[in-house]
């Protein structure tokens, strides 16, 4: 069974395009990464899938219920983290993440005591008072503390220091362990680089390529860099040139025997040939070189 | 259940503001009305003499000299007036606030069917107009006891019955309207609530406007009006009632439907 699998799904608000033709497909127990610049559609995506805005078209499936006929019983077994996270004024830490247990028929106080040990999180304090940071902390907590089957998080880290990025992702490791599908949407590209398996590309409302994060960084294309050059060698297949003091950097996508001849040919210090990062791939389709 | 506890302990603030302000006022009203009724009978005539001004506030109808008449009108200014603004305030921030708040995303994602938060959130604005009317109406017969009065109970409670029902009426007829809306509708409520008083008042004065009797619910809970025949009008009540029940419906129905702002 696919934790979620979408067709041809379609929102549209009156005219103004959401997302368009959607097929996604996350297997379960996977962290699959929604990667696209703001605006794509990732989080129309995700709000469409949790049933907050209908379809306009399409259809959609998750942890194998439809997102409509079924929707309580999804959310359910679902823990969302939205980019914002908003609660009640005036309420305390442990009553926001009480009431949402109290929504969901469980007792989740041991598992929110734990959470909010490990994120350094003070239950007494009034939601309204917490710094970004912090309010994304309460948003982790009541997304984790019932333990769900699916974890769908909307830019999760955004607001957290590098510490607590890590402490997030070695959290989201032991929930994906143990069994858990994670669907991360995050423009950090890194972070889907590090701890993704699948991925999915979104722009401007269509999903352009959907792969294991190894098959998309494994283009064919090399990322080179030359220390110490005098010159940059003059070939075609180079472009994304950067320039940055000693070294200077290309994406090459043509022959490798061309490129040796081609360096051969310059006086430079050192080299290094690599697989492009995830960051080099996604550049590639986000400024629509790729068709 | 737990939805609606919710909503009674975000409201508790307002609830007691509004009903400490309504229970007082209409308790000092109680109160002068032994000081008042030296002068009841020259006030009496005087209202009787003004003519149109005492029949937009059907004073005409009622004698001022008797308790039951001096209650039913400072019944209409303090409760009619404050409880519909009370109740219109409620009902049409009950779902709005959730997305003025940005927290229906929160509410939302969790596994309670709209129709479900509709119906907590309807019981609890329903339930605080109650809770209201009944501490102003143990405030009136604490205040009548206070004075030594002699008040015909039955009257009393009809009257406070008629606001009673007309406060319910506006907070469901609000409610739906909000469903439609996602920002602050405070001052839709509040026009509301007073374009309803001035049709019931315009319904007094002429009887070309005598159709708006059937529109708006101060024409049913009206406490002269029921002081003088000793009921409430059902030909006016049961319109009410269908427009409680079309607000009620309105909000189930589009509640379910909305997409729901980032």
């Amino acid at each position: 069974m696919k934790a979620i699998e979408t067709r041809g799904l379609t929102k549209f608000y009156g005219k103004a395009r959401g997302i368009e033709g959607l097929d996604l497909s996350v297997e379960e127990g996977e962290i699959y990464g929604f990667i696209g610049p703001n605006g794509a559609g990732k989080s129309t995506t995700i709000r469409t899938l949790l049933g907050l805005i209908k379809k306009t078209g399409g259809e959609a499936r998750v942890l194998g219920m439809d997102i409509e006929k079924d929707r309580e019983k999804i959310l359910r077994e679902v823990g969302y983290l939205p980019s914002e996270a908003s609660f009640y004024g005036g309420m305390r830490v442990r009553e926001v993440l009480e009431f949402s247990a109290k929504l969901r028929k469980k007792d989740c106080r041991e598992e929110a005591g734990r959470l909010a040990e490990r994120l350094g999180l003070d239950m007494g304090r009034k939601v309204n008072e917490l710094s970004l940071g912090n309010r994304k902390k309460v948003g982790i907590a009541a997304a984790f503390q019932h333990r769900p089957r699916l974890y769908i998080l909307d830019e999760p880290t955004g607001g957290l220091d590098p510490l607590m990025q890590r402490e997030f992702f070695t959290l989201l490791k032991e929930r994906s362990a143990e069994g858990a599908t994670v669907f991360l949407s995050s423009h950090v590209l890194s972070e889907i680089g590090r701890h993704c398996s699948g991925a999915g590309i979104l722009r401007e409302g269509r999903l352009i390529r959907q792969e294991s994060v190894d098959r998309l960084t494994a283009t064919g294309v090399k990322r080179v860099t030359l220390h110490g050059a005098a010159a940059l060698p003059e070939t075609e297949g180079m472009r994304d040139i950067k320039q940055s003091g000693q070294a200077a950097s290309f994406l090459y996508s043509g022959g490798t025997k061309e490129l040796i001849r081609v360096l051969a040919g310059l006086d430079f210090d050192d080299v290094t040939i690599t697989d492009p990062d995830i960051e080099d791939v996604v550049m590639h389709y986000y400024t629509g070189e790729a068709k | 259940m737990t939805l609606f506890l919710h909503e009674l302990r975000r409201d508790r603030v307002k609830l007691i503001v509004w009903t400490a302000a309504i229970a007082s006022m209409l308790l000092i009203s109680i109160i002068i009305y032994p000081q008042m009724t030296a002068q009841m009978n020259e006030m009496g005539d005087m209202f009787a003499e003004m003519g149109a001004f005492s029949e937009a506030f059907n004073m005409d109808k009622v004698s001022f000299g008797e308790f039951s008449g001096y209650f039913a009108v400072e019944c209409g200014n303090v409760l009619g007036l404050g409880g519909a603004f009370f109740a219109a305030l409620m009902g049409i921030s009950a779902l709005a606030k959730e997305e003025r708040e940005r927290t229906a995303e929160f509410l939302l994602t969790h596994p309670v069917s709209r129709s479900r938060v509709v119906a907590e959130k309807l019981a609890a604005v329903l339930f605080e107009v109650l809770v209201l009317n009944l501490a102003v109406a143990a405030a009136s017969v604490i205040g009548a006891l206070a004075i030594g009065q002699d008040f015909d109970a039955k009257l009393f409670f009809t009257v406070l019955l008629g606001y009673l029902i007309m406060q319910a009426e506006i907070a469901c007829i609000m409610f739906g309207l909000s469903a439609f809306l996602s920002g602050n509708g405070i001052g839709i409520a509040l026009g509301a609530a007073f374009v309803l008083y001035f049709m019931n008042i315009l319904a007094n004065l002429t009887d070309e406007a005598e159709f708006l009797r059937y529109v708006t619910p101060f024409s049913y809970a009206d406490g002269t009006s029921i002081a003088a025949s000793g009921r409430i009008e059902v030909k006016y009540l049961i319109p009410g009632l269908a427009f409680a029940l079309i607000g009620a419906a309105a909000a189930f129905i589009k509640y379910n439907k909305k997409d729901i702002r980032a």
